[in-house]
């Protein structure tokens, strides 16, 4: 948008209202809570976008042979695949994780073997629940998409691969998975906002992100909505910057 | 296995009763979200410049905040313009029934979502349709309901179908605020037999029933919907 635009002056009467609610937030409502949460706060703020990260990247990964057992593999891989996807994208998140930290984490305890291994003092924690959790969540979506993006990559590049006598392995790497990934960036960059929106249920599983951590303010200093529109705010700013790096991603590789 | 059987000593009914409350949340909000986002497509569309920048705002802060944030913002907004409303009328303060809160809440969630799926099926209806009926001197209203809604239909159908199975899971959320919706019951009936791997399985398993039967009856609506017109397919070649 340029500045002509925004100089518009309907836009200058909104952006005037809209900076009147801001002040008028903040001088009637309670922030003095603020110095005292601050740190927490950013504890939290680098835990979601953390574990934002991570499941992001890790389901990408997974999603990749999910899309192409579906695209291209023998029904025995089709099948599952498709199960999964239908089953993670058909139940709702919440009880996926819930499903993961209370069914995992209760029969857990119960196999003497786990209890005594080495991952035990992690599998005690919440967070490895939420990321896998995640993950698989990202995953179930993702794999679905891929699927889509593998199939539409234009056959007669293939063949000619093919036809050079290049493996099979070179070609989807050097081929395939790129026009693949190129398709798809658009839908990845409204997936990954989602898998931000999603971040916040991994609270009830007491991990402390950025949402706990208003939860937490909410119920000491008993407010409500100052944390909770502090908290949209920093949503809002994560959301803005994942599009732009997005955009900038989509902008960096050359279009047809 | 009887831990899921109907009768009291088992949790079936209580499971059934919450899956039959987010169903009627569902049903509500997706409801509520179709009249917000027909408006929200029209105002979008053909409205006025403040109203088009207004609904952009709602529909980009709506899309970019997660739903338990809104859910919890739009609770407490919502109760509290209700009890304000209730005392200034000379009534002491409402207790807001927690059906009516969870369509509240997500039907306004919902409104911003289907804004945007209804602006494109309306976009892509072509100019003259809808140029013609004007031509033969049709009122707006008659127009928009006799040419744009359903020729806009078959292309809104799958993004509307979407919605609905979104809709369908974020009930899901207001476990959080406390309302005894599926995953709620289902959590408290795993919590006092502690056979969470039962109930959660069956749960999902009944999500998972909602889902394809909801994809069984939009495949339907949409076949109808596609009556008379040349399959999509058909053109397409690569």
């Amino acid at each position: 948008m340029t500045l002509r635009a925004l100089l518009q002056p309907h836009r200058i009467v909104m952006m005037a209202l809209f900076a009147i609610f801001v002040i008028w937030c903040a001088l009637s409502l309670r922030w003095d809570w603020i110095p005292q949460y601050a740190p927490l706060a950013l504890e939290g703020l680098w835990r979601t976008i953390w574990i934002l990260i991570v499941t992001c990247i890790l389901g990408f990964l997974l999603a990749i042979p999910l899309g192409l057992a579906q695209a291209i593999g023998p029904w025995y891989l089709a099948a599952p695949a498709r199960v999964f996807c239908t089953v993670i994208r058909g139940t709702p998140l919440l009880l996926q994780i819930w499903l993961l930290y209370y069914g995992l984490g209760s029969l857990f305890p119960q196999i003497p073997w786990i209890r005594g291994s080495d991952l035990w003092p992690y599998l005690r924690q919440a967070w490895p629940y939420a990321v896998l959790a995640l993950t698989l969540s990202y995953a179930g979506y993702e794999g679905e998409v891929m699927r889509g993006a593998f199939s539409s990559v234009n056959k007669g590049q293939l063949e000619a691969a093919n036809s050079f006598g290049m493996p099979r392995f070179t070609m989807f790497r050097r081929i395939w998975l790129p026009q693949a990934i190129r398709s798809v960036l658009p839908t990845l960059g409204g997936e990954t906002i989602l898998q931000l929106k999603a971040t916040p249920l991994v609270a009830t599983i007491t991990v402390v992100e950025i949402y706990a951590v208003s939860s937490r303010v909410r119920s000491d200093m008993l407010i409500v909505y100052e944390p909770l529109l502090l908290l949209a705010l920093f949503y809002l700013i994560i959301a803005g910057v994942i599009t732009l790096l997005f955009r900038k991603f989509e902008n960096s590789v050359p279009s047809r | 296995m009887e831990l899921l059987s109907l009768s009291p000593p088992g949790w079936g009914g209580n499971l059934l009763r919450g899956l039959v409350n987010s169903l009627q949340i569902a049903f509500g909000a997706f409801g509520l979200g179709l009249v917000i986002g027909l408006f929200g497509a029209y105002g979008k569309l053909y409205g006025g410049v403040v109203i088009r920048d207004l609904l952009g705002i709602y529909t980009t802060v709506i899309r970019a905040v997660p739903e338990l944030v809104l859910i919890l913002i739009l609770y407490y907004v919502g109760t509290d313009l209700i009890n304000k409303a209730a005392e200034a009328m000379g009534y002491g303060r409402v207790e807001i029934s927690g059906v009516v809160a969870g369509i509240w809440v997500l039907g306004i969630v919902q409104g911003a979502y289907s804004t945007e799926v209804l602006r494109g099926a309306i976009q892509a209806v072509p100019k003259g349709q809808m140029e013609a009926a004007r031509a033969y001197g049709m009122p707006a209203l008659l127009v928009m309901r006799r040419v744009t809604i359903p020729a806009m239909m078959s292309f809104a159908v799958p993004g509307l179908a979407n919605l609905w199975l979104i809709a369908t899971k974020d009930t899901a959320l207001l476990a959080i605020v406390g309302f005894s919706e599926l995953t709620l019951e289902t959590k408290q009936a795993a919590a006092s037999t502690r056979a969470y791997f039962t109930f959660f399985l069956a749960a999902g398993a009944l999500y998972l029933i909602v889902t394809l039967l909801s994809g069984v009856v939009f495949g339907r609506i949409e076949k109808w919907a596609r009556r008379g017109q040349p399959s999509l397919r058909a053109g397409q070649s690569r």
